[in-house]
């Protein structure tokens, strides 16, 4: 298995879109705390790199990378390596590029900057956005043949997670805010890793203050180490489900 | 070698093998014909593990091949559209091969040679013509000196000399008592080489017989005339 990461990995970092990714990953970094001289102002811009860019990138670049290695996969199939390592050394080949062009763009100037609890959990959570999207690319590239369908499944469903949700969210909280339904909010955001992200981060960064009495309830679940653990574990559940039904369905998939 | 036992495929509606059974024995060079679309690819794939059947059992050395892979190791493949990876060099996807399988044992690099692959070893696999790339497939499919060869029309493409040089290289590998399966429709290419004969017809196997025996029912000296005889007695 090791040997065919390795080749997928030299197949990456051969290819200029994760060192432009990286770039920019470092400029927009750089530049949130170059601007602002308070540092938990470059971090908040910092957050909305993580909770829009890194998605985008990681399920885009994913889906493209699986769709041209199509004719790889054929000629891995034929040598005598089992079908469930062939997807797995994938996965890690990807998450592990590019989770490294996310902590070199971004990581480092957050370590530089924030040396602190809240520039170590952002730089986890990025990492593990990051992968969470890359199992997200795998299922979207395995449920169609047609590389334009799949890739149209990846932007939707980085849309939905991005943008729609949020939207949905804010519906029911208007339709329903006659009810006491601050407990449920916590349920509803476990649907969406980016809502998972973007909580855990604002919470650590003071300004839940602003977010009202479900801020409260938030900061009561999710402040604490149970709630810290519990939204991690489910960020984690983001990566294994969707791999893991991908990886089914290549198992059985003719080639 | 190979048994098949009551293999049957679809793709949605479309009937590919239907209750196929077949043995394949050591030392034997099999000609696997048919018309278009009636299941050899599939068949073949099935074989390598590419294709999973709804039905069936395949056995490869005795042994079921259901979640098996390694038998991969004894199976060289040549298929009739070899895919590789656009932006490596010929060297570069021989060089990865030669790394996944990881032997020490000996390889066989006649055709690397033959075919002057070590010429243009660093061309880029896109800019190959489709004859090229035929070559590198046949390569990597005799590289590893595997006990079985299959052959999907491995001639198709390929430039008279280069068809010459890949078909005694294959009378080389029968000669060692390597099982080899070949599809073709090229019936004349085939009359030096194989010693059996499959017809299949719309996922089913037709007939499976020996050069010899099929010759004489038919009094042909040629395959090609010998199988359209029996064609035109069937209609």
């Amino acid at each position: 298995m090791n040997r065919i990461i390795k080749i997928i990995l030299t197949d990456i970092l051969k290819n200029k879109i994760v060192l432009v990714y990286t770039i920019v990953l470092s400029l927009l970094s750089w530049s949130a705390f170059g601007l602002e001289d308070n540092s938990a102002k470059g971090l908040l811009t910092i957050l909305n790199v993580i909770l829009f860019t890194v998605p985008l990138v990681s399920i885009l670049f994913t889906t493209i990378y699986l769709y041209n290695s199509s004719e790889f996969i054929e000629l891995l199939l034929s040598q005598p390596i089992k079908r469930n390592k062939i997807w797995q050394s994938l996965f890690f080949g990807l998450s592990a590029s590019m989770v490294l062009a996310f902590f070199i763009g971004a990581g480092i100037p957050l370590l530089i900057n924030a040396p602190n609890a809240v520039g170590l959990m952002m730089i986890l959570i990025g990492c593990l956005i990051s992968v969470v999207f890359i199992a997200l690319a795998f299922l979207c590239s395995i449920l169609t043949r047609d590389k334009a369908k799949g890739i149209g499944f990846a932007i939707l469903t980085w849309l939905y997670f991005a943008l729609l949700f949020d939207g949905l969210v804010l519906f029911l909280l208007f339709q329903l805010s006659e009810y006491p339904i601050e407990k449920a909010m916590v349920a509803v955001t476990a649907l969406s890793p980016i809502d998972l992200a973007r909580i855990q981060i604002l919470l650590h960064l003071d300004v839940s203050a602003m977010m009202g009495y479900t801020g409260a309830i938030f900061k009561d679940f999710f402040g604490t180490t149970a709630g810290l653990f519990a939204s991690f574990g489910l960020l984690v559940l983001w990566v294994v489900i969707p791999f893991y039904l991908s990886l089914r369905k290549f198992i059985r998939k003719d080639l | 070698m190979i048994e098949i036992k009551n293999l049957t495929k679809k793709f949605g509606k479309l009937n590919v093998l239907n209750d196929v059974s077949l043995s394949c024995i050591k030392g034997e060079c099999i000609a696997l014909i048919g018309p278009n679309g009636c299941g050899k690819t599939t068949l073949i794939k099935t074989i390598l593990g590419m294709v999973l059947p709804d039905r069936g059992s395949i056995k490869f050395n005795k042994r079921s091949i259901v979640k098996e892979y390694l038998y991969r190791s004894s199976i060289g493949y040549m298929p009739q559209i070899g895919r590789y990876p656009d932006t490596m060099t010929i060297g570069g996807v021989v060089e990865m091969i030669k790394a996944i399988r990881n032997t020490n044992q000996e390889l066989d690099e006649e055709l690397w040679h033959s075919f002057e692959l070590d010429k243009m070893a660093d061309k880029q696999m896109r800019t190959l013509s489709g004859g090229t790339t035929q070559k590198v497939s046949a390569t990597l499919a005799f590289l590893f000196n595997p006990e079985v060869l299959i052959l999907d029309e491995p001639t198709a493409g390929l430039d008279p000399l280069a068809s010459e040089i890949l078909k005694e290289k294959i009378i080389k590998e029968k000669e060692k008592g390597k099982l080899i399966l070949i599809t073709s429709h090229l019936l004349s290419e085939l009359d030096d080489l194989v010693t059996e004969i499959i017809f299949m017809q719309e996922g089913n196997i037709h007939f499976h017989k020996k050069v010899d025996d099929l010759k004489t029912e038919t009094n042909e000296t040629k395959i090609s005339k010998a199988i359209a005889s029996i064609l035109k007695q069937k209609k």
